[in-house]
């Protein structure tokens, strides 16, 4: 009997899945006032738009995500979408009941328009001459490639982080053109201890010799230094300190204390390999963009600081989710946008989930968490005309992608 | 499906589109049926994430949220009615919450196992603690902490500054008149501040 050919798709996966892009013509005015031409944005489709076009799901993705939700690529069957656990037919996000999106957002590294692409006017990479984005653009740019998706009204904008800011801000953007929101692991604006740790991030990156002013492209070169400590410090930021304790403690290579400067303790190696490992595939330019976005977003900036105010135009409902071990964005960042969804009157559900990971326990499979946001998408797939749920809800699939392909000594699990 | 018997007088005192807030909502049932009856607006506040659960598969407003800490979530006035349910026995601090459903909303609803039942006056006279339909734990198990009777729930609204509006002493779903303190097991209070 011959091997079949193609690779068996596993219980809740989507499957085999491939990148398609958008051009836009159009020029993209953004909120710091330039102007982008012309752009690109490169996004990925799972599930079937109904006839009523009324089950679309927009998947917004953080800091270093893209628009690889879910899934594999033909060139990759090993490597699943960055929130496979929850996306796929049975899962939390249902594809057999919605239409879901990811999308890379501009500035980004992972094929729309960003820092590393030619810029039409001088035949040269942008580079420094990139931009800086916001959300507030981003959302502009995704409701255009809706409009190019015959998508006028979105069953729901999601994500986790900076993804769930730009569901906050899809409701105050579009009203009309979104029924809920899912606002995950967010914050309604940054701390000053979040901006802090951006800006450290961004020196690291700016003071590298090879970061060139960000016109570094030309000159075949790459801050891979700066960016991997801009990464070793987030890293740490996502992570609670009960977990870095638990899987590394005060480990170290050898018997005894080396006293010496390189590697020793266990954190230092696995830090390092994240370090090096996300300086291989992401882009210094579009860190630096990514953190700035988020230092800027600050929906009741305009409001002189009311936030019940800035979120007045919101007609959507939202889940709003945080994590009990994130001190990152901590559950009462995320008690300050529900006060303030409160306090407007609106339909708000928020869930406080008892996990240890901190910050990334919203790319996790925790079971509870995953099994509120089905509650609440099965809630949304009636109200849309989508159905119900057709077997049990599948959970999970992958582990901590950060934690996973560390293979150092006492590599966790 | 009604499982709670204060569920009916409750909903009779709630008119068409009122704000409520429904604190230790549960699985969301109270709430659910406020909304399809009388179309409220309103949000239960549950630390049980089960329960959390629940109430979001039943699709209403709930906040996962401690009681214990106060309803600085809330604003002051930000609700016709404040309702609390068969929570007030398990909490800390009884006198305080009461004090925070008064300045969240202009008029409180509280349902609670009245102490002054006959049977459990029975059990203390025969020497045990109560266990009954409506006091359903032992001693050492039950989540019940401040336990009162009806008399000494009306001496903490005036100890709080709350002006009772309707009191009912209920048994088995029915409304006791006679000897209340005595022969109902389920106080259910409305009230409001006292100006």
């Amino acid at each position: 009997m011959a091997e079949p050919e193609t690779i068996a798709v596993p219980p809740g996966s989507v499957g085999e899945v491939a990148p398609q892009r958008a051009g836009f013509l159009e020029p993209l005015i953004l909120k710091a006032g330039r102007t982008l031409a012309a752009y690109e944005l490169v996004y990925e489709t799972y599930g079937t738009l109904n006839a009523e076009r009324s089950n679309a799901v927009l998947v917004c993705h953080a800091l270093s995500g893209h628009h690889h939700v879910a899934g594999w690529h033909a060139d990759s069957p090993k490597k699943a979408g960055w929130w496979d656990n929850m996306v796929g037919p049975g899962k939390a996000i249902d594809t057999d009941r919605f239409f879901v999106i990811g999308v890379n957002n501009l500035g980004g590294c992972h094929g729309s328009t960003g820092p590393a692409s030619v810029d039409r006017a001088t035949g040269q990479p942008y580079g420094a001459g990139f931009p800086v984005v916001t959300v507030e653009d981003w959302v502009a740019s995704q409701a255009r490639l809706m409009d190019r998706l015959g998508i006028e009204r979105l069953a729901v904008a999601m994500g986790g982080s900076l993804g769930g800011m730009q569901a906050m801000q899809w409701t105050l953007d579009y009203p009309e053109r979104i029924a809920h929101a899912l606002v995950i692991a967010a914050a309604p604006k940054l701390s000053t201890q979040n901006i802090a740790f951006n800006d450290v991030a961004r020196q690291a990156i700016v003071t590298d010799p090879d970061f060139h002013g960000g016109n570094f492209y030309a000159l075949k070169t790459f801050p891979a230094r700066g960016l991997k400590l801009a990464r070793m410090l987030g890293h740490i930021t996502y992570l609670s300190e009960d977990l870095l304790g638990e899987k590394f403690g005060r480990e170290i290579r050898g018997a005894d204390y080396g006293f010496h400067y390189e590697v020793e303790f266990e954190i230092e190696s696995y830090l390092r390999y994240q370090g090096d490992k996300f300086a291989q595939v992401f882009d210094a330019n579009t860190y630096l963009i990514m953190t700035k976005a988020l230092d800027y977003f600050d929906p009741a900036r305009e409001t002189g600081g009311d936030l019940a105010k800035a979120l007045a135009p919101a007609s959507a409902g939202f889940l709003v989710v945080s994590f009990s071990s994130d001190w990152r964005f901590p559950p009462e960042r995320s008690r300050e946008i529900v006060k303030a969804l409160v306090k407007g009157g609106k339909r708000v559900t928020y869930a406080e989930i008892d996990a240890p990971h901190g910050h990334d326990a919203f790319l996790l499979d925790d079971a509870h968490y995953h099994r509120v946001v089905a509650a609440y998408m099965d809630n949304v797939a009636r109200e849309v005309g989508a159905g119900e749920r057709r077997g049990p809800l599948i959970v999970g699939g992958t582990e901590l992608e950060e934690m996973k392909g560390y293979a150092g000594k006492g590599a966790p699990a | 499906m009604r499982t709670r018997f204060d569920f009916d007088l409750i909903t009779s005192w709630i008119p068409e589109g009122a704000r409520v807030l429904d604190l230790g909502c549960g699985d969301g049932e109270l709430l659910a049926e406020l909304v399809a009856q009388r179309r409220v607006r309103g949000y239960g506040v549950e630390i049980d994430p089960d329960r959390v659960l629940a109430a979001t598969a039943r699709g209403v407003n709930v906040i996962q949220m401690d009681l214990e800490s106060g309803l600085e979530m809330f604003e002051e006035d930000a609700f016709d009615f404040v309702v609390l349910s068969q929570t007030l026995q398990a909490m800390r601090r009884s006198d305080q919450i009461l004090a925070e459903m008064l300045r969240v909303g202009r008029e409180g609803i509280v349902t609670f196992p009245n102490f002054g039942y006959w049977r459990h006056r029975v059990a203390i006279a025969l020497g045990r603690m109560p266990v009954s339909k409506s006091l359903p734990y032992q001693w050492y198990d039950t989540p019940n902490i401040h336990l009162c009777t009806v008399k000494d729930f009306e001496e903490l609204c005036r100890t709080v500054g709350a002006e009772i509006l309707d009191e009912r002493v209920l048994h088995g779903g029915k409304v006791v008149s006679a000897l209340p303190n005595l022969l109902g097991s389920l106080g259910v209070f409305r009230f409001r501040r006292r100006d």
